[in-house]
């Protein structure tokens, strides 16, 4: 690799050709700020927060998007610097709504951060009227553009990660705005929920819609009976939640602080993982060994769902019958769970904790209703769990570990790794290759692992050669069923994770800032827990579970039976790019 | 088509536009020769047509087919002239006859007296070019043209742009020729280098680095492109040249697509443009028809065609990184350089952009050698530069002077001095993005150095006179209103900067400014001068910080003393009746369209202030000067 | 919320047949959303949301970038013009003629805003940026007519001419 030298603040350092000042500058320990920049998202040199000044360049110059050179002096600490920062910082609040006592981004907003740091005045220059509308149309998200910066993450994200696009910006000038074609609610548009916009957004302006509150009265209702279950990855990020470092497992606090809340059973969501596995997996032999249509692709991830919905309706036969874990969870707990502990379902009040946003639109899905009521009450994200841990008072850090209730505690390795890309497709290679060859001789399935976007394998399981692929974001999902399409790609099976990495990098995860995920590969960090995770336990496959055992014996019969069939598959949408609602 | 061809041509046409170079009796006798007696010239630029001049042209052609003279008499419908404002102009070979200001019934004399019995309607001829004598002299004698040098106009408002073979008859493709057929782009490259020609768009980069860059960038697909997205308003000096001279555009952007390397082109113009948009298309059309573009150009080999893309109305867009995003189909934000559009331009290719003037150079510094360019104009600034003369000023129009022709020479001399006998203020060059030279620098030589040293910029070449009438807060106001509302919006120095000096500006003309809003502007003016994105951002304070340097007693008059010294700014004024002169006649009661003016008839009339909208209706109507404002 | 159309789209089978053409024509070219949109505009003389999406769907980009592509420049119309268009220029060499009193002097005559049409649909203001005719400034235009040298109380009588 050509590495060229050059000096920030007179630290010499080396890089190599092709970084960026603000690469440089960190590989000199100097942190330079930045609003619009966002690795892997945006690089647009909008902001202008990360100015810096270059011997010899004219004017200030964005330290995001400037190549470093040979022989470059960078100094990124002089008063113009520090001036220039302060004033964009000020002019940025003179059109901010400040209610930053009760942001939920308040300690976690970067423009926060930074007017402090600078010691920005917020009232210098005449403030706007904070009058934009507020777009709550969606059971998922909530925009105010009044506390917008205009960084155009969002954007970026949506489009360039995700290649769903249904924000972009309005008009120009000073009149510009993110929104929708003709800025119409998002609740009208082809979004597909997945909230990667929230995770980017440096701000309060893109928060997911708050369950919290009918939570809290659920909780508080004695004719209802709670139930909390935690989907795989909250696991290894809500510690993020009370300052543990990236990738640390905090299983056994986040069981006993949810316990505090006040519920009456906390279960863990890995139950349902497994038991997607057996019915996915069986779907999949009875797909290849029948003739059903293939490749088929799974069908656990909600944001990929609705997406397929929208832009790829002629997609659906392809997607997994099988409801995601979640919905599965919901079936079971509502149907056998109440039936087996005599509670009229209606009494039950089932909470999810989930990485996600999508899965606040699926819970409110009109074809996986039971009857008169949703499977799922409420979908919480990881974000609103540690919010109500700590409104509850509890201190998180200190608690001890504890285990998840009867019957629904004990899952598989396999289950676990459900929260990262790739990890449906292993714990179902598993599963699949005891069914089909009576073993599974390695069961680490490396070559689907990873955080890359696209990833092909074949594996030889039932002496015969399947096809497998792997793609999370959306952009790579698009390009990947592209392929497919134009016959240029061919598989049996696919797995489909909205966000980048999978869910340990879901829309519902603790928020990151930039200054961490410019330099940090976190969702590589994440996943490394959950598979520790895996690899620490000695039941590794779904099947294998016994509360597989239960569930089969005592009333779903076998994969794919009646009441398997009638609990835990569902039916999709056609929606089309134009859903107007 | 080859060179014999291209030269036939040349030979065939050269005497008929020779004619309208050469005046009195050579030209007599040159256009018996070409066979046409008396070639009229009718102004088809964008100025004059909005005057109608289709209609003059329509006129003469019915007048002379009815006479029969039709044979006799070559009309050529040409480009803009320059002097917009005597409009529709209409000229006479080979006498040189300048009539301005032409109806349809005046050009039946014109046909009827002149044409027919060979006797120049004086009494219609632009009044400089009638001598107290009786006697009149040409056009070019005028001081409107005395003080020019036109090299990049001319053509404008001599050939028929819609003619190929007329811009071939003054030498049109033999530059392009001599480049295909005997040099080398690098050659090329160094003899633009040589001329030191800088970009006419704005900033002033010299044009043959420009070519090096693209050239020596790495890339089998070049493009180039022609930024002809003259957004300053008040300038509309690319308009002209595409409507008046459109082959000019051509031929440099095929010889520069051989000096890089590159085999398609783009020009970005205006959409506000129609007649120039098709004349262009028509030029496009004649230049493939005759071999001059497409594949195999004179039979040298070179491959090279161009399309034109129309802008939508965005300002932005003459910005170079915003052009090219806008020529791919996108919102026209600029983007952060490096990497330069000479690496990384136009989908992502190595682009060379030069605007419409600067190409209008380029074949005549091929065909006359670098040497005979860079003679002319100041030591850092070559050539000349063609300006577009608004505002208050008498002859309101287009004209290109040598780099160092004072700003007075250009006012007073070529402009024709204030009209009204107002006095001078200032001149506005550069539009929103440059700033305003006062009475004090007016014997400044204008070159890109002069011009910056005092705080404004060449810009594309729009100067816009300011008399005394014209408050200076006022005029940065309307500069300030013009880039909020042109700002892409995407860096925040320029979305949220431009608005916060607008409201303080607002402020102070509302009356209600403060000491310390001066030093706000100042830092937030410094702020955006160095940390916007793009070259917009960057010189949208440039109004109002020269106006601050050389006004800023208004500013202090509007602020300290709530008063606007040129009675402009609304809020700080007031009207008032002057008991003793008012007849009460009612007139201006009965006019006010507050009902803020009460009084009986007979009787001195008083305005209620608090209901006074300051239309000013009153003061107009007045018969008896009985109303003031101060 | 704002920019919503509230007349309805009247697009006539003849007008979808030209744009699915002019789709055609710019679907393989590079950066064709900008002439489709001028072309679009010519055949219905704004965009609505009926023929952004057509386009959308025509050249294969999503409708957020098509409308911010249609927002952003100011040529771009999403709602529908008057039958006589009015156009009085505020560029530098007409406002500091007095331009900006041209423009009152229309607004209180037709009792709009620039930018609005009167509600028999019979005229719009707008303003623009320089026609290039600055010898004859201050300038208005009424659809193709151009008035130059203007004063505000001539304004009246001109438009009348247009009923």
């Amino acid at each position: 690799m050509e590495m060229i030298h050059l000096k920030i603040n007179g630290i010499p350092v080396e890089v190599p050709a092709g970084s960026t000042v603000l690469e440089a500058a960190k590989a000199a320990n100097v942190d330079i700020p930045t609003l619009c920049y966002l690795k892997d998202v945006n690089c647009i040199g909008a902001c202008r927060i990360c100015v810096v000044e270059i011997t010899g360049a004219r004017g200030l110059v964005a330290a995001c998007t400037h190549p470093a050179a040979e022989g470059m002096e960078v100094f990124t600490n002089t008063p113009k610097v520090r001036k220039s920062r302060k004033t964009t910082l000020e002019l940025l609040l003179s059109n901010h709504k400040k209610k930053c006592l009760s942001c939920v981004r308040a300690n976690n907003c970067e423009l926060q951060k930074l007017s402090v740091a600078y010691g920005a005045d917020e009232d210098r220059f005449q403030a706007e009227e904070m009058d934009k509308p507020i777009d709550d149309s969606t059971p998922f998200l909530v925009r105010d553009n009044n506390k917008c910066i205009q960084c155009m993450r969002c954007v970026a994200a949506c489009k360039n990660v995700q290649s769903v696009s249904v924000i972009g910006n309005i008009r120009r000038g000073f009149n510009v705005h993110v929104g929708s074609a003709f800025d119409a609610p998002l609740a009208s548009t082809a979004c597909v929920g997945c909230g990667q916009c929230i995770v980017s957004c440096p701000v309060g302006a893109l928060t997911e819609k708050s369950s919290e509150k009918k939570v809290w009265d659920a909780i508080a209702d004695p004719e209802k009976k709670v139930i909390f279950f935690t989907a795989p990855s909250i696991r290894a990020t809500l510690g993020e939640e009370f300052g543990n470092p990236i990738g640390t497992n905090v299983e056994g606090k986040m069981v006993a602080a949810i316990r505090r809340l006040g519920p009456d059973q906390v279960f863990n969501m890995d139950v349902t993982a497994d038991l997607t596995i057996v019915e996915e997996a069986n779907e999949l032999i009875e797909r290849i060994t029948k003739g059903g249509t293939l490749p088929m692709f799974t069908s656990c991830c909600p944001g990929w769902v609705k997406f397929c919905e929208h832009y790829y309706p002629d997609f659906l036969p392809h997607l997994s019958s099988c409801k995601s874990p979640q919905q599965m969870f919901g079936a079971v707990l509502k149907s056998y769970y109440a039936q087996k502990n005599n509670i009229d379902p209606k009494n039950l009040f089932v909470v999810s904790v989930i990485p996600c946003t999508a899965k606040k639109f699926e819970v409110t899905r009109e074809e996986q209703r039971n009857g008169d009521f949703d499977d799922v009450d409420v979908a919480l994200t990881t974000r609103e769990l540690g919010r109500m841990i700590r409104e509850a008072g509890i201190d998180f850090n200190s608690l001890p570990d504890e285990k998840f209730d009867d019957p629904f505690e004990v899952a598989s390795g396999a289950g676990a790794i459900f929260g990262a890309t790739g990890g449906v497709m292993e714990a179902a290679l598993r599963t699949a290759a005891v069914k089909l060859d009576g073993k599974c001789e390695a069961l680490e399935f490396t070559e689907v692992r990873g955080t890359k976007g696209i990833k092909e394998a074949s594996y030889t399981v039932g002496g015969v050669n399947v096809k497998v692929a792997v793609a999370s974001g959306l952009a790579n999902a698009r390009e990947l069923i592209d392929g497919i399409i134009k016959g240029e790609k061919d598989y049996q099976f696919v797995e489909i994770m909205a966000c980048p990495g999978g869910c340990i990098n879901g829309g519902g995860q603790p928020v990151q800032s930039d200054s961490v995920r410019n330099f940090v590969d976190l969702k590589a960090i994440r996943a490394k827990a959950l598979y520790d995770a895996d690899s620490s336990m000695e039941l590794r496959m779904s099947h294998e579970s016994p509360v597989m055992d239960l569930l089969y014996n005592e009333f779903f019969e076998a994969p794919g039976a009646h009441n398997a069939h009638k609990y835990l598959h569902t039916t999709y949408v056609p929606r089309g790019k134009y859903p107007e609602n | 088509m080859t060179i014999e061809e291209l030269n036939k041509i040349k030979v065939a046409k050269a005497d008929i536009v020779k004619v309208r170079t050469i005046i009195a009796e050579e030209g007599e006798k040159l256009a018996k020769e070409t066979g046409y007696r008396k070639q009229v010239l009718v102004c088809g630029g964008t100025g004059c047509q909005s005057s109608h001049s289709m209609d003059v042209l329509k006129a003469l052609k019915d007048e002379l087919a009815a006479q029969g003279i039709a044979d006799e008499i070559l009309v050529v419908r040409t480009g803009c002239f320059g002097l917009c404002s005597l409009g529709p102009i209409v000229i006479v070979y080979p006498e040189g006859a300048f009539y301005a200001q032409a109806t349809p019934e005046g050009i039946k004399r014109i046909v009827d007296e002149h044409l027919v019995k060979g006797e120049i309607c004086k009494d219609l001829l632009y009044k400089e070019t009638v001598h107290e004598d009786g006697s009149i002299i040409s056009l070019y004698e005028t001081n409107f043209y005395r003080k020019q040098k036109r090299i990049a106009l001319r053509n404008c408002g001599v050939i028929d742009p819609e003619d190929i073979e007329e811009y071939i008859a003054t030498d049109g493709y033999q530059a392009l020729y001599k480049v295909l057929d005997s040099m080398t782009p690098d050659e090329v490259v160094n003899e633009v280098l040589e001329s030191g020609i800088r970009g006419r768009g704005g900033a002033g980069f010299p044009t043959g680095r420009k070519w090096m860059f693209t050239k020596d960038a790495p890339g089998d697909v070049k493009y180039v492109a022609c930024n002809a997205d003259e957004g300053d308003p008040g300038a509309f000096m690319d308009r002209s040249i595409l409507e008046g001279d459109p082959h000019a555009v051509i031929e440099a952007m095929t010889i520069a697509s051989y000096a890089v390397g590159a085999h398609q082109g783009y020009v970005y113009v205006r959409a506000e443009y129609p007649v120039a948009v098709n004349r262009l298309q028509i030029a496009l059309d004649q230049a493939r028809e005759y071999g001059l573009l497409g594949k195999n150009i004179l039979g040298k080999g070179h491959d090279f065609d161009i399309e034109i893309r129309l802008g939508a109305g965005a300002f932005v867009c003459g910005e170079e990184t915003a052009l090219l995003t806008s020529i791919e189909g996108n919102r026209g934000e600029p983007r952060p350089r490096p990497p330069f559009p000479a690496v990384k331009g136009l989908f992502g290719k190595p682009t060379l952009l030069n605007n419409v003037e600067t190409y209008a150079n380029i074949a005549q510094i091929i065909r006359k050698g670098a040497s005979w360019y860079n003679a002319m104009g100041t030591e850092k600034s070559k050539g000349t530069k063609v300006f577009a003369l608004g505002g208050k000023i008498t002859n309101v129009g287009l004209v290109e002077i040598p780099m160092g022709t004072t700003l007075r020479e250009i006012i007073e001399e070529i402009g024709g001095g204030i009209p009204d006998g107002k006095a001078f203020k200032a001149a506005q060059t550069g539009g929103p993005s440059g700033g305003c030279i006062p009475a004090q620098h007016i014997d400044t030589p204008i070159d890109y150095e002069s011009l910056a040293a005092l705080g404004s910029m060449m810009g594309s070449g729009g100067l816009i006179v300011m008399d005394e009438d014209n408050c200076m807060v006022d005029v940065s106001k309307f500069y300030l209103n013009f880039t909020v509302d042109e700002s892409c919006g995407k860096c925040t120095p320029c979305r949220v900067g431009t608005r916060k000096l607008l409201q303080l500006l607002e402020k102070i003309t509302d009356g209600k400014g403060e000491m310390e809003d001066l030093e706000k502007i100042q830092d937030l003016a410094t702020h955006m001068k160095t940390s916007s994105l793009c070259a917009l951002g960057q010189s949208a304070p440039n109004p109002v910080l020269s106006t601050l340097q050389y006004f800023g007693d208004e500013y202090l008059a509007h602020i300290k003393d709530k008063r606007c010294p040129s009675g402009v700014c609304k809020n700080l004024l007031q009207y008032e009746i002057i008991a003793d002169k008012c007849k009460g006649c009612t007139l201006c009661a009965r006019n006010c369209p507050a009902n803020a003016i009460t009084g009986t008839v007979k009787n001195p009339h008083v305005i209620d202030t608090t209901k006074c909208i300051k239309c000013g209706v009153c003061m107009n109507n007045c018969k008896f000067g009985a109303i003031i404002k101060k | 919320m704002t920019e919503k159309t509230v007349i309805p789209f009247q697009g006539t089978p003849e007008q979808e047949a030209q744009l699915k053409e002019v789709i055609a024509k710019h679907h393989d070219q590079p950066g064709g959303l900008m002439p489709t949109l001028q072309e679009a505009q010519g055949i219905y003389g704004y965009l609505p949301i009926e023929v952004q999406k057509m386009i959308a769907d025509g050249l294969g980009v999503s409708l957020s970038e098509v409308f911010g592509v249609a927002t952003f420049y100011s040529q771009f119309s999403l709602t529908p013009k008057g039958k006589h268009r009015i156009s009085v220029c505020l560029g530098t060499a007409c406002y500091v003629k007095g331009s900006d009193k041209i423009l009152e002097a229309v607004e209180a005559k037709l009792g709009i805003k620039s930018g609005e049409c009167t509600a028999d649909g019979m005229f719009s203001i707008d303003s623009c940026r320089c026609v290039g005719a600055c010898g004859l400034a201050p300038v208005m235009l009424v659809d193709e007519d151009v008035y130059g040298k203007l004063k505000p109380d001539q304004v009246a009588k001109i438009l009348d001419s247009y009923k």
